[in-house]
């Protein structure tokens, strides 16, 4: 989601009338985009990212208009002709390999205009643009350059221009490091000998995207009227689309756009297409997706509200509107301006038959029967310090599920077990009062090549019981008990464990031979790296293998 | 309260004070008379000015009282009547002496230093020293010396209430080792109110209340025809606590409850899923910011896993690319698996609709399914903020259900909920169209909260993983805003921090 500041008297401008601030705060959530904020003189919206033709003040107020129904109905626009070029040279289809362009003349900046014109540039490259990485634009003062413009790649220390707001000129090399937008960006540009740059016919360089323009070519002023604008990138069809977004919301300043002749190779294209598309209206999908029952003069009143409309069974969309793609982008649109107060609430006549997952059944079962020993339930999280996994339960070598990207350090891998889990529980109360007896059931994580991810997925219950005079035979009873409300046949082989006392920790086994986990007293080297001075008791079983028996 | 009333609740230790109470008399006293200790005549008399019985003020007394060798003397007689006596006849002999009188070499001693000073013996020296008894000291033998009368009075004395001859006494053996001892002692005196009058004159010199029934008692019948002491069953008693379920999950019950009344199936799956599970199949684009590295957690080894039978796998690429057969056109852009088999913990539940949809065949519909569970974001723990947390996720599976149909179960739910209606404004999911916000009338707050996302499944979801367009209604939320609000917790990290004190005494989560 992008945010967007709107200057309450350009809006009311655009939009053809004055709007109180109690209309604002009702139709916008209409609309679907958020109100953020309201001030005296302006107001802040979030739009979601499959519109952003209303990243633009231009934008946001002809879709408001339309829907409440000032100013219906399609805008068109149209591109003048012009034998206005660009070029793509071979050279930079390994770096940048497209452009898209335009024209706009007879706009009459302020500072205004100029900011808003920056705003849509910044959000634009921010949402659709992917942080420039997918798309970048330039737009530049069209009467200090003289066309045809040249799109190419040079070898970074070639490149010589002095970039916006930079005092003096650097070479392509010294802008990533020097200039601030340069060190931002920089990355977009790392490991490539040639940067991408425009150029001129009097072989001025406009603009190294995607990183910045010329302070000499590439700079609005409030003396600009004309501009050219690019935009660069790896995808044609995503940099058309910004700059239909762009020159429309430049049109609606006042600005006549100019065709420009992008060639490119072999191939001719002409930017922008501002052309209307065509869509089917399958009314009956519109009627029965919502539920309702409207026909097609309702359907093209919807649409009319939605800045769209509808000629025979076409749907008439504008050239902005990149975000339909199906005929469904359709029905919600119509559902929008049908309005979702308007629908009821029905609940259809469907039977189905409820049920819960046997491991939920399983782990309610267990978890009362804990409780009614007078067992706390914990609760905590998956991801654990892997530290805490290996060496605070002297297992160095656990195989342990980490984390490639995790943010902290302390929260860097999928538990495999959840003993470490509860005895950091135990760390942080010391200071209250004992016994201590607490459990849990979750998910545990172990590598396994057999599964879909490389991961295998179980889930545990463990307990441990912290007292002064705990032993062995307080979890033991804990584990008879459950075995027996279970009718779980069990059997205890004695087994080592490094994180139980040598002789006091047993295997958990079913009758039929699997191991269902382990049993016995903490080794006191685990209880002293989680700082803990009160004896531990601890079994942990895993509930996969419980269910299975129980099934048998 | 009427007189009759507080003698029934009378305890035992009040009842046995009570029996022997009566205007300026001390706890000490009591004590003497009641053989109760001295800790339950003070609680008895505590309880007994609580009930307006009595009133009490404590007087501050130094109480003289025997030492170890007090106790001693009172019994063999002090030294130095033990040492006259032993020369009452004829003179003797130190060795003589200690040995007839049973004295200690220091004894001995001080009794030269005090029998001199009262001019009751000579010493006379022939080979060796002998004492002898002065016409004084039969004197002394005659009658009782006040040092010894001293030591048979009735100890504790008030030092206050001493006679001058008695005084005389206690200052010569106060300043002898280890006789007498000197406390100051509080004692309290009790004073009796009108009420108290009343009480003691109306009850019963022996009641015959039961105290604590004992199974003998009742094997016998002893307790018919008795009366039964009656507490005050309003005073504070001390805590106990007991095991219970995690708060977080007790509100996971009463949420998987609603979702098992409305008759949905629970779905279960990974949290370690591919991309594909979690995005591709969903129809969010490869270049989408959720996938970036700053929203998602990936793995580090195994750090991609294998896609699902081909078909799907093809399809999915088909409907990304250019819409395949659904009638969409598609986001445009080459399609990898590379990118689609990479692990990452899931960032919604969504992922396990999706695979509940692929094992779904048309004689499975319609069909209904949630789950509650885990999902995962890469945020950096602190109080606004979790990396992990459980989200409530519903679909209902069907090919005639509607928009309308949504709001109508989206009302039920969130009636059951606690909230009184619900609203539907228009959203974005890269999954759904239409989609929606769900905003909720909070009961207490009276004005719309945002909740939640609701939707249907877009059919460039739908179409690949079922075989064909099928409507899938949508809906979902986290947990934890709910779950704080109900407790009134403002720190995300207390939901999960495990607090043992924190889990001992925090409230059931109850909403009927």
């Amino acid at each position: 989601m992008a945010t967007v500041t709107i200057d309450k008297k350009t809006f009311m401008e655009l939009v053809g009338r004055k709007i109180s601030d109690k209309e604002l705060d009702y139709y916008i959530p209409l609309i679907g985009v958020g109100l953020e904020e309201m001030h005296e003189d302006s107001f802040v919206i979030d739009v979601n990212p499959n519109r952003p033709d209303m990243l633009s003040q231009q934008g946001f107020a002809r879709a408001f208009a339309s829907f409440i129904g000032l100013k219906e109905g399609v805008r068109r626009y149209s591109a003048k002709k012009s034998d206005y070029k660009v070029i793509i040279d071979s050279s930079v289809k390994k770096v940048r390999p497209y452009t898209a362009c335009a024209v706009v003349k007879n706009l009459r900046f302020n500072d205004e205009r100029i900011k808003d014109i920056i705003q849509v540039q910044e959000k634009l490259h921010i949402t659709i643009g992917r942080n420039r990485k997918k798309a970048a634009i330039g737009i530049y003062p069209f009467e200090k350059i003289k066309m045809p413009i040249k799109f190419l790649a040079m070898p970074a220390t070639e490149i010589k221009f002095r970039p916006l707001e930079y005092p003096g000129e650097l070479t392509g090399l010294q802008i990533l490091s020097k200039h601030p937008t340069g060190r931002e960006y920089a990355y977009l540009l790392e490991g490539q000998e040639e940067f991408p740059v425009f150029m001129d016919a009097s072989n001025r360089i406009l603009s190294m995207p995607p990183i910045i323009n010329s302070h000499d070519t590439g700079k609005i002023t409030q003396s600009t009227t004309d501009v050219f604008i690019e935009c660069s990138g790896f995808d044609y069809k995503v940099l058309a689309e910004i700059i239909t977004i762009i020159t429309t919301a430049l049109a609606d300043m006042g600005g006549e756009i100019y065709e420009v002749k992008i060639i490119d190779g072999g191939n001719e294209i002409i930017s922008p297409n501002l052309s209307t598309q065509k869509m089917k209206l399958d009314l009956e999908y519109v009627n029965s997706v919502i539920g309702i029952n409207i026909n097609k003069s309702d359907a093209k009143n919807y649409l009319r509200r939605m800045g769209m409309d509808l000629e025979g069974d076409n749907v008439i969309i504008p050239c902005y509107r990149i975000d339909i793609l199906h005929k469904i982008d359709l029905v919600e649109d119509i559902a929008i301006a049908y309005g979702y107060d308007n629908l009821k609430p029905e609940l259809p006549a469907i039977a189905t038959i409820a049920g819960q997952s046997r491991m939920h059944q399983l782990k309610n079962i267990i978890s009362n029967l804990l409780i009614g020993l007078g067992l706390l339930e914990t609760n905590s999280y998956c991801i654990i310090n892997s530290n805490d996994q290996t060496v605070g339960m002297a297992n160095d070598d656990a195989e342990i599920v980490k984390l490639a990207n995790a943010h902290s350090t302390e929260y860097n891998s999928m538990r495999h077990s959840i003993l470490p889990s509860l005895l950091n529980i135990l760390k942080i109360n010391k200071h209250h009062e004992y016994p201590q007896s607490i459990f849990e059931t979750g998910y545990v994580f172990s590598k396994d090549s057999q599964t879909e991810t490389g991961v295998a997925e179980k889930t545990n219950l463990a307990v441990v019981m912290s007292d002064a005079d705990y032993d062995y035979t307080t979890i033991r009873q804990v584990l008879d008990y459950l075995a027996s409300n279970l009718g779980l046949a069990i059997e205890l082989k004695e087994e080592s464990f490094p994180w139980y006392i040598r002789g006091r920790s047993a295997l958990i086994k079913l009758a039929t031979g699997e191991c269902l986990g382990s049993i016995g007293e903490v080794n006191p080297a685990v209880l002293e790296n989680f700082e803990l001075f009160t004896p531990v008791v601890a079994m942990e079983i895993n509930l996969n293998l419980v269910l299975y028996a129980l099934g048998n | 309260m009427d007189i009759k009333a507080i003698i029934s609740k009378l305890h035992p230790l009040e009842r046995k004070v009570i029996s022997s109470l009566k205007d300026n008399i001390t706890n000490r006293e009591l004590e003497s008379k009641t053989s109760l200790s001295g800790v339950e005549v003070m609680r008895a008399l505590q309880w007994l000015e609580n009930k307006k019985l009595i009133t009490t003020f404590d007087k501050v007394e130094e109480l003289i009282s025997l030492d170890l060798n007090g106790v001693k003397y009172k019994e063999m007689g002090l030294p130095e009547y033990r040492f006259l006596r032993a020369i009452k006849d004829s003179p003797k002999s130190r060795s003589e002496i200690i040995k007839e009188a049973s004295l200690e070499e220091d004894e001995f001693n001080v009794c030269i230093g005090i029998l001199r000073k009262k001019a009751a013996i000579e010493i006379n020296k022939d080979k060796e020293l002998l004492f002898k008894i002065t016409p004084q000291g039969q004197k002394l033998l005659e009658k009782p010396m006040l040092e010894m009368l001293f030591l048979e009075q009735n100890f504790p004395i008030d030092k206050s209430k001493l006679t001058d001859e008695m005084r005389f006494a206690f200052d010569n053996l106060k300043k002898r080792h280890k006789i007498i001892k000197v406390d100051i002692v509080k004692t309290r005196i009790i004073k009796l109110t009108e009420l108290g009058r009343a009480v003691i004159k109306n009850t019963p010199a022996e009641v015959k209340v039961i105290d604590k029934i004992t199974p003998v008692m009742l094997k016998e019948g002893s307790w018919k025809n008795k009366e039964f002491r009656a507490y005050d069953v309003e005073i504070n008693v001390p805590r106990i606590t007991g095991g219970k379920r995690h708060f977080v999950n007790q509100a996971i019950e009463y949420i998987r409850q609603i979702w098992l009344e409305m008759g949905f199936k629970e779905m279960e799956g990974p949290i370690i899923q591919t991309s594909f599970w979690n995005l591709d199949v969903l129809f969010v684009p490869q270049d989408h910011p959720a996938r970036s590295m700053q929203d998602t957690f990936f793995i580090d080894n195994p750090s991609k896993g294998t896609l699902p039978d081909n078909a799907l796998a093809e399809a999915v690429k088909a409907v990304h690319e250019n819409g395949g057969t659904t009638g969409s056109k598609g986001w445009q852009y080459r399609w990898s698996r590379e990118v689609a088999s990479q692990n990452m913990l899931r960032t919604h539940t969504t992922c396990l609709s999706a695979r509940t949809i692929a094992t779904l065949k048309k004689s499975d519909l319609p069909a209904k399914f949630f789950s509650v569970n885990k999902v995962f974001r890469n945020e950096t723990l602190d109080w606004k903020h979790l990396f992990e947390f459980n989200q409530v996720e519903g679909i209902v599976v069907d090919y005639n259900v509607n928009l309308q149909h949504l709001f109508g179960y989206l009302k039920e739910f969130y009636r059951k909920m606690g909230y009184k209606d619900v609203r539907l404004v228009p959203s974005h999911f890269p999954y759904t169209e239409p989609s929606m916000e769900i905003l909720a009338l909070h009961p207490l707050k009276n004005e719309w909260v945002e909740l939640g996302g609701s939707g249907m499944f877009r059919p460039e979801v739908t179409i690949p993983l079922f075989g064909e367009e099928v409507r899938v209604l949508a809906w979902g939320q986290g947990m934890e805003r709910i779950i704080t609000e109900y407790y009134g917790i403002t720190d995300l990290r207390e939901l999960y921090k495990n607090d043992i004190e924190q889990l001992r005494s925090i409230k059931s989560w109850i909403k009927l």
